[in-house]
């Protein structure tokens, strides 16, 4: 039997769903504001079981009791939580649409990330060429992983299909009273990754890498669940370096990691939400909840190259709850004109011998504020807990500004604690040497600049790093005028 | 090659080249000596394009065309080079990955494509063996922690990969012991051609021994004193500045 080609590319854009990692959810946006009855909807309209509804109620209860925090060093105006619609499908392509009919600033940006036509499109909303790479790579690749026992999906479909394991761990980390952004993400999470890794597997590839491009339109409001069973590896991609103009204001993202018994995660992230004009306007807020926890001997590792987003609060943390695990943290987070940013990291030392290192990167630029906040803790029966930290600040000019709080709480004596903290600045001195070797002052900004992340960007996978060093460029482009 | 007409310049307000006159030839070696504080590194660094210092009347030519407008980039991609009394450090930015960064940029300039890995890695190979140069060097970040020595020599290496047409080494042997002063001269004679020129700025006849001067100039609060010969860093060796001082109070 023969296809017309309309009717192959109906084909193709179904199976893009049944191998996809989205819920394929009829177009329908809910009315805004917040309350039980659209919680229950939003349960409904994913078709959960009760707990989970239940789930849900329980934590917009808590947030509703719960007041936005001010503690972090950023200035915004508070989002109005009753003017936001907390539930719209995915976008589908629109047949219409082609990419002239895209802002070319962005698709020049596009074009200096070297992202592909096809990717370009997808990120658009562009309805996509016949030929969909991505179906056959999906299928391969879930497949190689369903052979090892990997779990890989959407939260959504992993509360139906594996509902045991998103019961026992949903919330364990990040409870739903955690803080205020947490507690509504809770109530509200659109979707998300479900990953399991069983015992003793190492997940053969990066996960993610090849979906990266399709969770650009993810939502507003993000939930990720990851267990690496005991003794298991995986290492994980999130984020995208290509921009997002998303028209979501507010982003509150919950991310919640279970290292059990001698297992490893590894967590990159890159992060290039719209970071609002030149002068200031618009922008996404991002407040998102990063945690895992580490049983014994377990490692996680969080790296994470921060360039968008208006204002961003944000602590990927660990808690090393088992004797001898380890926690990682390392950040590029890079403002520019008006962005503020306040990242860092939480280590909390429960087990024995359990190690943390932090080293953190902040580049500012333009009129932006970047802060580092971290905190150190170390528990009382934590015996010889280790932690190194290093927080180191490059200024471009003279305008931005560039802050640090580290937070060091000792309750065990024998716990060795080192902080190492730098502020430079790019000299005149250092462009004059690079343009006096032909290299023009942007280009001489990129070099130092990279050369100041180094550390970070060689814990990043390989083409992640890549992408990550243009994306570096890109941001910093005609901060020194 | 380089002709410097009447040049004056100055920083913030304060006038330091108070009319240099000065004509470089293809294939020609000229040697810019005076006493500290006389503006000889400011010269190199007004020909190089720095924009701290403000030209206020003259001009600098390069092949016929004045470099009035050029950027620095543009003057270094026309085959400018300073070899920095003080090279700056850059954390993280290792020697090759500099190298291979201003290589391109030039050739960019020039509209041609990347130079391709193997024949870059082969031109480093070949200069680093030229200068004696230890190839672990070459991955550690740029001047961070080199020691004086390191960091002239490797200013020379830089000069050997990107092969100007003006090289003005500003005090390149200050710091250098005497086998790498003897390397270093060496790789500038072989890189010495009759179509390109070179200015040395020294306060020692010893470095003039290697690389023969046919120009020698003494620099005095800004202004050309005297020119002559290479007898006359001998001369000066052995009787200092001070008759000079004395001499022309013009
Ligand atoms: N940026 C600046 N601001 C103020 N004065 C300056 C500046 N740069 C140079 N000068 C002054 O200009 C004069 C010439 O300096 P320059 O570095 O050119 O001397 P030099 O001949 O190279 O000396 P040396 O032999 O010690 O290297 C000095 O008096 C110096 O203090
Ligand atoms: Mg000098």
């Amino acid at each position: 039997m023969a296809y017309t080609e309309e009717e192959l590319k109906k084909e193709l854009e179904t199976k893009e769903y049944e191998y996809g990692f989205y819920t394929d959810i009829e177009s329908e946006t809910f009315p805004i504001g917040l309350n039980e009855e659209i919680v229950i909807a939003i349960s409904k309209k994913k078709e959960e079981p009760e707990w989970m509804t239940l789930w849900r109620l329980e934590s917009f209860k808590i947030w509703k009791e719960m007041t936005e925090p001010e503690w972090a060093n950023v200035h915004y105006t508070k989002p109005d939580f009753q003017a936001i619609s907390y539930y719209s499908a995915p976008k589908k392509a629109d047949p219409n649409k082609t990419l002239d009919d895209v802002d070319p600033q962005l698709l020049e940006m596009y074009k200096k990330l070297g992202i592909s036509v096809d990717e370009q499109k997808k990120l658009q909303n562009v309805a996509v060429d016949i030929v969909m790479d991505s179906v056959s790579v999906a299928t391969t690749f879930k497949k190689t992983l369903s052979e090892k026992g990997i779990i890989f999906c959407s939260i959504s479909e992993a509360i139906k299909e594996h509902p045991e394991l998103v019961k026992k761990y949903i919330g364990s980390v990040v409870p739903q009273k955690d803080n205020y952004y947490a507690a509504l993400n809770s109530a509200v999470f659109s979707d998300g990754s479900f990953c399991y890794i069983p015992k003793g597997v190492r997940c053969p590839m990066e996960l993610s890498t090849y979906f990266r491009i399709n969770q650009a339109g993810t939502g507003q409001f993000e939930r990720t669940l990851l267990i690496a069973d005991e003794g298991s590896y995986v290492s994980y991609l999130e984020g995208c370096t290509a921009p997002s103009r998303d028209e979501n204001q507010l982003h509150a993202a919950v991310v919640e990691l279970i290292a059990l018994d001698d297992a490893e995660i590894k967590y990159s992230t890159v992060q290039n939400w719209f970071p609002g004009g030149k002068d200031g306007k618009g922008g996404v807020y991002n407040f998102v909840t990063k945690r895992g926890i580490c049983e014994k001997n377990a490692k996680i590792s969080w790296t994470q190259v921060e360039t968008g987003s208006a204002v961003t609060w944000k602590y990927p943390s660990c808690i090393l709850k088992g004797d001898n695990s380890i926690g990682e943290f390392y950040s590029i987070a890079v403002t520019n004109n008006y962005q503020q940013a306040d990242t860092g990291t939480k280590m909390i030392h429960l087990g024995k011998n359990t190690r943390s290192t932090i080293i953190s990167k902040g580049i500012s630029a333009g009129k932006s504020q970047n802060s580092y906040r971290g905190l150190v803790q170390i528990a009382s029966r934590a015996d010889n807990a280790r932690n190194f930290s290093q927080c180191d600040s490059l200024l471009m000019g003279n305008e931005c500004g560039a802050h640090t709080f580290p937070y060091i709480e000792v309750k065990n004596k024998s716990a060795q604690i080192e902080h190492e903290a730098t502020t430079s600045k790019i000299g005149e001195d250092q462009l004059f040497y690079c343009n006096q070797r032909g290299i023009p002052t942007e280009k001489a900004i990129a070099l130092i600049v990279n050369g100041f992340s180094k550390e970070v960007l060689n814990k990043l996978p390989m083409e992640f790093a890549v992408e990550a060093q243009k994306l570096l460029e890109i941001s910093l482009e005609g901060s020194v005028g | 090659m380089l002709k410097i007409n009447n040049l004056h310049a100055s920083v913030d307000g304060k006038e330091i080249l108070k009319g240099i006159n000065l004509e470089i030839k293809a294939g020609e070696v000229h040697a810019i000596m005076g006493p500290n504080g006389s503006g000889k590194s400011t010269l190199a660094s007004v020909i190089a394009g720095k924009e701290e210092f403000e030209v206020t009347e003259g001009e600098v030519i390069l092949e016929g065309e004045n470099l009035e407008d050029s950027a620095p980039e543009e003057r270094a991609h026309k085959g400018v080079f300073l070899s920095f009394q003080y090279p700056v450090e850059i954390p993280g930015v290792s020697v090759t990955n500099f190298m291979k960064t201003a290589i391109n940029e030039s050739r960019k300039a020039r509209g041609l494509e990347d130079m391709k890995a193997n024949e870059m890695l082969k031109l480093i190979r070949e200069k680093a063996e030229m200068l004696e140069i230890d190839r672990k060097f070459l991955s550690r970040s740029l001047n961070e922690g080199f020691s004086g020595g390191e960091k002239k020599r490797n200013e020379i290496f830089q000069m050997a990969m990107l092969e100007p047409k003006l090289a003005i080494l500003d005090e390149t042997d200050s710091g250098l012991d005497i086998d790498a002063l003897r390397i270093v001269a060496n790789g500038v004679n072989k890189l010495k051609s009759k179509d390109n020129a070179v200015l040395l700025i020294t306060h020692y006849q010893r470095l003039l021994d290697y690389i023969v001067p046919d120009f020698v100039h003494v620099l005095h609060n800004g202004r050309i004193v005297k020119s002559g010969g290479k007898e006359l860093a001998l001369e000066l060796e052995e009787k200092g500045y001070d008759w000079l001082k004395n001499e022309v109070t013009v």
